[in-house]
């Protein structure tokens, strides 16, 4: 699950910090080290965003990533196995999990806004904006949900990660029944 | 206090990274076990198990007592919160993303380098 091992020495990086903000809020402070353009970059062209999105830990790979970053636009992101796990044939809607929406704010450099549409419960709203600050950039991404479960039962990711976090969820379960 | 929960919380999270030592977890929400006891469930040696423990001991998982030559293991005196826990894993699929949006960010200053270097020669 988790590729690194306990000796790696951690480096230093700035902190990810999330916080519920209400029932249907959630918020996400990093900073980077780098000019507001260039972390805007990594969020809008396809091909860098591609690069970090999907967690290394997990077993999933974004299969096709489509986004056409305008007010208005649409994206679509389609997550399944690793393609080396997997004979191709198989992947189909089964296997893969769509992930779609549209933009509907895009201000170079500052400010990202897009609908996330594939819930049953309704759509969701994420808002980054980037602010720059000598030289580093404080990104903030808040969601908000359509309702209190939407956002209970969200982790915004593909079935790889979603078992691991059951088997914790289960795990912990057991922990606390058994004190 | 955050600062400290966080290191408490990472390393919780690591010791639960590994199957073995949530094996060992599981199998001491069951009854309390000594080292040898879960070497030999788990067919390891006595170091390797030694190191699981360790690790799940620092974490406040597991609590360990020596009588005789008898290290007995029972469950810690920590206990992750449910809501912790949703927070955390919230924190960690974004801390993931965000280290290699780290490496991308870096990699584009650098190009903007080069690029800034030649367009002045």
């Amino acid at each position: 699950m988790d590729a690194r091992r306990d000796s790696e020495p951690t480096p230093v990086k700035n902190r990810t910090t999330v916080e519920r903000k209400s029932e249907r809020e959630l918020v996400v402070t990093r900073t980077f080290n780098g000019p507001a353009r260039l972390v805007f970059e990594a969020w809008t062209k396809p091909e860098l965003f591609k690069r970090w999105w999907v967690p290394k830990s997990i077993d999933v790979s974004l299969l096709s990533c489509d986004m056409d970053v305008r007010v208005g636009g649409r994206y679509r992101l389609v997550f399944g196995p690793e393609a080396s796990k997997i004979d191709a044939s198989k992947i189909d809607a089964s296997t893969t999990m769509a992930f779609f929406g549209r933009y509907l704010e895009v201000t170079p450099h500052s400010r990202l806004v897009w609908t996330n549409e594939e819930g049953d419960g309704g759509e969701a709203i994420t808002t980054v904006t980037f602010e720059e600050k000598g030289g580093q950039t404080l990104l903030v991404l808040h969601e908000l949900h359509p309702s209190k479960e939407a956002l209970d039962g969200a982790i915004g990711f593909g079935e790889g990660l979603r078992e691991t976090f059951v088997q914790l969820d289960e795990l912990l379960v057991t922990l606390g029944a058994s004190r | 206090m955050v600062q400290y929960s966080r290191t408490r919380l990472d390393a919780s999270f690591a010791a639960l990274s590994d199957a073995t030592r949530r094996g060992v977890l599981e199998q001491l929400g069951r009854a309390d076990a000594s080292i040898t006891n879960l070497a030999e469930k788990f067919h390891m040696t006595l170091t390797g198990m030694k190191k699981h423990v360790g690790v799940l001991e620092q974490a406040g998982l597991v609590a360990t007592e020596k009588v005789g030559r008898v290290r007995t293991c029972k469950l810690g005196p920590h206990r992750l919160e449910e809501e912790t826990v949703w927070i955390e894993r919230h924190r960690q699929l974004w801390e993931s993303r965000f280290d290699e949006l780290d490496k991308v960010v870096e990699e584009l200053k650098r190009k903007e380098k080069v690029n800034g270097r030649k367009k002045r020669q």
